[in-house]
């Protein structure tokens, strides 16, 4: 069953990418039509209902060539992306973090041995790379999360990577309110948080309601099943289907979320992928040989699991969502929403002292506001 | 796959990176078709501001660039000022779907007195900055379907007198060099020929360098477009013609303008610029413009304006504000500041208003004095008259007594003189 889910899936993806494919050839003589839209500023005549002139071969006016233009800033300008991965240590984050971007971007590459401890508090590392591929530059920058819900006592685990997170958020809008401002503001909001459920089999711990909770009001969180190689497809099912129930039972907003599904046809491709979440991984950056083929895999006394093969595990779905289809669509979430709201927040909190002056105690201590990023 | 070898890691969030080499097809390629398809999706908007005189043909050669008749008739030559009339029309080619604004001048170089044609135009395209910068200043704001009005692009008709630049032209062009993405083009040009044409553009470019006017140049720092545009930037400013009428020639419908002594086609590249300023405008550039807008022109005016409004960026307690918030926030501290002035005011003319009445009573005080003196005095006259008239009459009366007395002894004395003058006669008798 969900084999055929996965196809129509990729039909849809095809579809999507034929679409784009299409953008590069544009049809010869356009249908340039035009509707007077109304006016702007000052007084202007009133709109006259007119038929567009049908056009004859020379009529290419050349207003697509934007896109080529946007193309070619884009890939001058280069991307950034922004991941955080969050879960226990042991999970396989390093791991998969390496699997997705095919390099050594994690924490553990860099590290030597001695570091190799489980930190008492929950430590934040971020580390940036850049990476190319076919001409387009991205500068990736994963954020690991060593220490957390490691601890004896949890409580609270999720507040330091919320504040990191406000954090950033805060840094962008300082930018931003500057009045002498930079060409391209420095985007180091996190734009996806990919979570790491423990492979249990039964259903979502205290820990990660709580933490995906409070998370997805501010940032894309995407669940994911960690070392899924230790479920049956039977398990895995049921595992995915308690899980959602339990997202569902405590309102959380996984990505895609419903809310923001701009047409029709999105929400057809996000329903699908809201079907497959979480999507159950397994990562190795080892390549084993299979049927004459190099691929990553992890291998075992009983077979070897392919990484890409989605018959084994979703990591290729993980991965198209991610990276090659919905890249550009979570990075607009997260500005235009996710920060959006924070920005909104953080403003009207101001609006309680306008002129900017902290509230002085009587022994002479600036009263301590609590401030959004710290909640 | 790219091999890039950077700096030394730091594990500072954001700051420096290492290049990784990838061993493997990873897929974010596609990331400029997504960004590509996102906007897609959106729609572009371009806006396009042609200043000009009327009857320089400027709502002609839209109409010719954008291939469609968009206007009704021409204007009128008897406005009383500058005014901006702007339409917006949704253009669309192949899947790209374009919000076209078309801003025109109307009047412009008409009036006897033009020393404030140019206020109406700068004073529109900074309307259009301003309604950004509101926007992006709101609290709740919608940015990414926000209607982009600032204008992108302005032609400037310069009118084909073959000699040079007119001053109106210098200065209005001057005043917007600034503000917007100037493009100078040459209309109406089949009235110039080719000779003529060379020494007339010769003649703008210098006169726009000598005086200091910035008009854009087209970027030559991507490499795929540097050579046609620096190619480009060496015809400026273009010469045009347009023309919605099609003429037959040999066999094809070409758009024209037909004399008697011959027929100018506006798509020949021998015969105008047409051609070029397409390319320039809409096929390379038309993203760079939008850009350029956004970054240069419309930061400079932020700048300026907040920098009006009295922000600093280097004061230690800035938090973030919104301008509505902000005119408030100033409007409240200027009412309160004109309180303060009115409550100032108020008591500095009371305390004028008592020490006047002080002044007042003082005179007034005095004047009593004066007055109790002078009557003092004239009392004292009085008495001494008195006095005086007192004494004279009893001088008077002693007088009369004295009077009446020696009279009276007169009298006697008399009488006793005859009574002894009778007694001696008596005496005698005997």
């Amino acid at each position: 069953m969900q084999l055929a889910f996965c196809h129509t899936f990729f039909k849809l993806l095809n579809h999507q990418i034929q679409r784009l494919w299409r953008l590069k050839y544009p049809l010869l003589g356009p249908e340039v039509s035009t509707s007077f839209y109304g006016n702007m500023a000052d007084v202007g005549k009133t709109p006259v209902a007119r038929n567009e002139k049908t056009n004859s071969e020379f009529g290419y006016v050349g207003i697509d060539a934007i896109l080529e233009q946007m193309r070619r800033k884009a890939m001058k300008q280069g991307f950034e992306f922004n991941i955080m991965v969050v879960g226990q240590s042991g999970l396989g984050k390093s791991t998969l973090m390496n699997t997705l971007f095919k390099s050594k971007v994690s924490r553990r590459s860099l590290m030597t041995s001695e570091e190799e401890r489980i930190p008492k508090t929950i430590e934040i590392k971020s580390i940036s790379h850049d990476i190319e591929e076919k001409g387009v530059r991205m500068k990736l920058t994963v954020i690991d999360t060593p220490g957390f819900g490691d601890q004896i006592n949890n409580e609270n685990c999720w507040q330091p990577i919320m504040k990191f997170i406000n954090v950033q958020y805060e840094q962008y809008l300082q930018e931003e309110i500057n009045i002498e401002r930079k060409k391209r503001i420095p985007d180091s909001r996190v734009h996806c948080c990919i979570y790491f459920i423990p492979p249990t089999g039964h259903c979502l711990r205290p820990i990660d309601i709580e933490f995906m909770r409070h998370l997805s009001k501010v940032v894309n969180i995407v669940p994911v099943i960690a070392k899924a190689d230790t479920l049956t497809l039977e398990e895995r099912d049921f595992f995915k289907q308690k899980i959602r129930e339990d997202l569902r039972a405590n309102e959380i907003d996984i990505y895609p979320q419903k809310e923001f599904d701009e047409d029709a046809e999105d929400r057809i491709i996000n329903e699908k992928i809201r079907e497959m979440i979480p999507f159950a991984v397994v990562g190795s950056d080892q390549e084993y040989q299979v049927n004459g083929k190099r691929l990553l895999g992890r291998k075992t006394r009983w077979g070897t699991v392919e990484v890409e093969n989605t018959a084994h595990c979703e990591f290729a779905y993980l991965r198209d969502l991610l990276i090659r289809t919905h890249m550009q669509n979570i990075k607009d979430i997260t500005s235009s929403i996710h920060y959006e709201m924070y920005r909104v927040r953080r403003l009207n909190e101001n609006n309680t002292q306008p002129n900017g002056q902290q509230a002085i105690h009587a022994n002479g201590v600036p009263e301590h506001e609590v401030l959004s990023h710290e909640m | 796959m790219g091999l890039v070898q950077y700096v030394l890691v730091t594990e500072q969030p954001g700051e420096g990176a290492r290049g990784v080499p990838l061993s493997g097809h990873v897929g974010f390629d596609s990331m400029p078709d997504q960004l590509v398809n996102k906007s897609v999706n959106h729609g572009f908007c371009f806006n396009i501001l042609c200043v000009g005189e009327t009857g320089l043909g400027k709502s002609t050669l839209m109409d010719t660039l954008f291939n469609t008749k968009f206007e009704g008739e021409p204007t009128q030559h008897n406005q009383p000022g500058v005014q901006l009339k702007s339409n917006t029309y949704e253009l669309q080619e192949s899947n790209v779907r374009l919000k076209l604004t078309v801003v025109n001048t109307v009047g412009f170089g008409d009036q006897i007195n033009k020393e404030d044609s140019y206020k109406s135009i700068v004073e529109f395209i900074d309307t259009q900055f301003e309604a950004y910068l509101q926007e992006e200043l709101k609290i709740k704001r919608t940015l990414h379907s926000y209607h982009d009005t600032r204008i992108h692009a302005c032609l400037y008709f310069i009118a084909p007198t073959g000699h040079s630049l007119k001053s109106l032209d210098l200065v209005t062009m001057k005043k917007l060099d600034s503000k917007v993405n100037i493009i100078p083009i040459i209309a109406k040009s089949d009235a110039i020929s080719k000779s003529e044409l060379t020494k007339f553009k010769i003649k703008i470019t210098s006169e726009l360098v000598s005086n200091g006017v910035q008009i854009y140049q087209f970027p030559t720092d991507d490499e795929t477009v540097a050579e046609i545009n620096s190619t480009m930037n060496g015809h400026l400013p273009f010469a045009v013609v347009g023309s919605t009428e099609e003429v037959k020639i040999g066999n094809k419908m070409v758009r024209a303008r037909q004399y008697p002594w011959g027929t100018v086609q506006v798509e020949n590249e021998n015969h105008c610029d047409f051609v070029k300023l397409r390319e320039m405008l809409i096929r390379v550039n038309m993203e760079d413009l939008r850009e350029q807008t956004h970054t240069r022109h419309y930061e400079l005016y932020r700048r300026c304006k907040l920098e009006e409004m009295g922000f600093k960026d280097t004061d230690p307690d800035s938090k973030p504000f919104s301008l509505q918030e902000t005119y408030e926030a100033k409007r409240n501290e200027f009412m309160g500041e004109l309180q303060k002035k009115e409550e100032e005011m108020r008591q500095m003319f009371v305390q004028r208003v008592k020490e006047k009445e002080a002044e007042l009573k003082e005179a007034e005080k005095e004047l009593h004095e004066k007055f109790d003196r002078l009557k003092k005095l004239h009392q004292d006259e009085k008495k001494k008259l008195e006095d005086k008239k007192k004494s004279l009459d009893d001088e008077l009366n002693g007088f009369k007594q004295k009077k009446t007395a020696a009279e009276l002894l007169q009298a006697q004395t008399q009488q006793a003189g005859s009574s002894a003058t009778l007694k001696k006669d008596k005496e005698r008798k005997k």
